[in-house]
């Protein structure tokens, strides 16, 4: 790439010597260059990035099998995978079970999270300690730390029922009841994005000048209202980037849920993402899978365009 | 400098050792002396392989794969086009694979499953082609705690009233009388077979009568309070690791537990056929995997990959491998000698008679039907709907 880009340079000195008939040569030189310099960037986006996208899209529209992997032929059979998936009765219940789990685990996780981040702001013996701690959540493999919930929220045996049962709350079916598991799906993804918000929103707390605080002291502005009038107009860039990531990488949770019911019991926790994993790599139906996981790259583009925008707002400002 | 210059020679070395390792291993294959075999098994196999790769003077490379990433690897090697010279596979998806081309049908071969049991080569055969053979097969079946049911002075059960009745009695405190897993997942299917299939079920279509009562049964054994409830969320390890804690008195399972229930301390086991509704013999599920040999490049390689195959699925080999794993041989008179001499797997052997496989109808779509059955039991069992209304709903689920 280097060689050719100093090709380009190369060839541009002699124009520029030639003066004026070389001149509409020099401009192509340059335009060529430049492409040449956004080329490396280019080709990494087509290659990790488009050409799986496009491949989901093209393999959602072929009968891709099995078969496929060893024949190479992928019938083309138009929208049938797509009005399978709709027509599924499994399909409103993975939406609906996709918006809970997003809805629940983003509000939790962001109010958790900000609480967290504003009570560390306080310097305090081991604060820094128990800060290291918080990111312990993110340390650990998901899919140990899914195994371990699933111990612990065991009805018969898990440590949770056992405490609860200390205060005489009879054993509580958290993984056995279609009602409770969704909520103990998302009880366990909220602790694990905690440490993504409380870092990432403490590093933004930290860029808050001091002074502000101080003056608005002075004009009577402490606690609530400090919050309302300094902190919150102040991290709201980085409040926007964060809720909008966390939609982004919540919506394609596959693991979690994997580890802890597996979609089940009754496909009560079945979300999009799931219901794509199986349908591809459980089922090997994977023109099918990808048409989930197409409705669910629609969604998640959606957030991300949003996404672009408010970093390029937080730019512009 | 020193260092540096005996580094470089050691590099030298050792491009020179990959060179001629690259070589060899080239040469070999064009031979037809050495074979790739592949699985998703332990070490433990590797001294059976051996046994016979000595027979045939051929060079193993044995590559363990785990279990859940098999057929995805070998998705990806049959595209790649470099799938493995032998290759294990899980009864249930030989057709599945079969159908795609990959495999070679083992007649060519000279190979056929003439003794062995007949569901047996029949989930190993597909179009009418043999491609698989299954040296060990296995079962479930109804594992039950002597000392427990001797306090309750109950003895094995022979019938679902039986079964039900014996439970609620070997319910006590934290034990549970019975335990299955009901999972959602092919396992979970494969335990509620037994009650399916023995009351005249049938996986074509499971919204009958038939396949009600048995859903009805096991939700009943819950209601009784005789069947965790949790039951939806084990695998069929849990349903071990509880029978062995103590928690649960009877429990279905397989014979590749027994090395696990031989070394808990202090636990006295023993096993039957599954109860049926009427006492008659249970229609169960046949497990275990099938030997076959992929489509490659050489012709040689192949032959050789087929008499491997064929070396194991021997009598004398079966009784062997059988030995080493807890399994049943699938060779008929080895499987009757087998049960006389090892009463442990005797409930396995009757069994796996009148087992039947679970490919034998649907074939490749046997997938389909299983995610069914597993999403209308626990539908049944969480309460969602009851047995009849559970099985129309899956029944008729597009997926």
């Amino acid at each position: 790439m280097s060689a050719s880009v100093e090709a380009a340079v190369g060839k541009r000195a002699p124009t520029v010597a030639a003066g004026h008939p070389g001149r509409p040569r020099a401009r192509l030189a340059a335009t060529a260059s430049r492409w040449l310099f956004i080329a490396p960037a280019v080709a990494y986006v087509a290659v990790f990035f488009g050409y799986p996208v496009v491949k989901n899209i093209v393999m959602s529209f072929q009968d891709y099998t099995t078969r496929t992997f060893f024949t190479g032929e992928a019938p083309w059979v138009g929208f049938a995978n797509y009005a399978a998936t709709f027509r599924s009765s499994l399909f409103t219940t993975t939406v609906v079970n996709t918006a809970l789990f997003t809805i629940g685990s983003i509000v939790a996780q962001f109010l958790i999270g900000l609480g967290l981040a504003l009570f560390f702001r306080r310097h305090f013996p081991l604060s820094g300690f128990l800060r290291g701690l918080l990111l312990l959540p993110w340390l650990l493999p998901l899919i140990a730390s899914s195994a371990v919930w699933k111990w612990i929220l065991d009805q018969d045996s898990g440590a949770l029922n056992q405490l609860l049962g200390l205060f005489g709350t009879p054993p509580v079916p958290w993984l056995v009841s279609p009602d409770l598991a969704l909520i103990a799906v998302i009880g366990v993804n909220i602790w694990l994005g905690i440490p993504f918000n409380t870092t990432i929103l403490y590093s933004g707390l930290q860029s808050v000048p001091q002074e502000l605080y101080e003056a608005a002291a002075l004009d009577g502005a402490v606690g609530a209202r400090a919050f309302r009038y300094i902190t919150w107009p102040s991290i709201r860039s980085v409040v926007s980037v964060v809720i909008v990531l966390g939609v982004v990488y919540t919506l394609k949770v596959v693991d979690i849920i994997l580890g802890l019911t597996g979609g089940g019991p009754a496909n009560s926790t079945q979300t999009l993402a799931t219901n794509a994993y199986h349908q591809s790599f459980v089922n090997f139906q994977f023109g099918q899978g990808a048409a989930v996981s197409n409705v669910l790259i629609v969604v998640s583009f959606v957030f991300a365009v949003v996404y672009i925008s408010i970093s390029r707002k937080a730019v512009d400002e | 400098m020193k260092k540096s210059r005996t580094i470089a020679v050691l590099a030298g070395a050792a491009v020179a050792a990959l060179a001629m390792t690259g070589c060899s291993s080239g040469g070999g294959s064009g031979g037809g002396k050495s074979l790739t075999v592949e699985d998703y098994y332990t070490a433990t196999y590797n001294p059976i392989y051996q046994r016979c790769a000595k027979q045939l003077g051929a060079k193993l490379t044995i590559n363990h794969v785990a279990g859940a990433g098999l057929i995805a690897k070998v998705l990806q090697q049959a595209s790649s086009r470099t799938l493995p010279d032998v290759l294990m596979l899980d009864n249930p998806d030989i057709q599945q694979i079969a159908a795609s081309g990959a495999l070679a049908p083992l007649s060519d071969y000279g190979l056929n499953g003439k003794g062995d049991v007949p569901a047996v080569t029949a989930a190993g055969s597909y179009k009418g082609k043999l491609y698989g053979l299954e040296p060990v097969t296995n079962s479930i079946a109804l594992y039950y705690n002597v000392a427990l049911l001797k306090a309750a002075g109950v003895a094995p059960p022979k019938t679902w009233d039986e079964l039900r009745t014996d439970a609620k009695k070997l319910t006590k405190g934290k034990t549970y009388g019975f335990a299955m897993s009901n999972i959602n997942t092919y396992e979970g299917t494969w335990q509620f077979l037994p009650f399916l299939w023995s009351n005249g079920g049938d996986e074509k279509d499971i919204a009958t009568a038939q396949a009600a009562q048995a859903l009805q049964y096991v939700l009943d054994l819950q209601n009784d309070g005789s069947m965790s409830k949790s039951s939806i969320n084990w695998a069929q390890a849990d349903v071990n690791n509880q029978f062995i804690a103590g928690k649960a008195a009877m429990m279905i399972n397989g014979p590749w537990q027994l090395p696990a229930l031989k070394a808990a301390k202090g636990l006295q086991f023993a096993s039957v056929p599954i109860p049926t509704r009427t006492g008659d013999a249970p229609v169960a599920p046949l497990g275990g995997e099938a030997f076959t040999v992929p489509v490659t490049k050489s012709k040689d390689t192949m032959s050789l990959a087929a008499k491997f195959v064929g070396c194991l699925n021997k009598p004398t080999m079966q009784t062997y491998i059988a030995g080493v794993t807890g399994n049943v041989p699938t060779n008929e008179t080895a499987a009757d000698s087998w049960a006389t001499s090892h009463p442990d797997v005797a409930a396995f052997v009757t069994t796996t008679k009148t087992a039947r496989a679970r490919t034998g109808e649907l074939g490749p779509d046997w997938p389909k039907a299983a995610t069914k059955i597993y999403t209308a039991v626990q539908t049944a069992l969480t309460g969602k709907a009851a047995p009849t209304a559970a099985l129309q709903a899956a029944q008729s689920q597009s997926q």
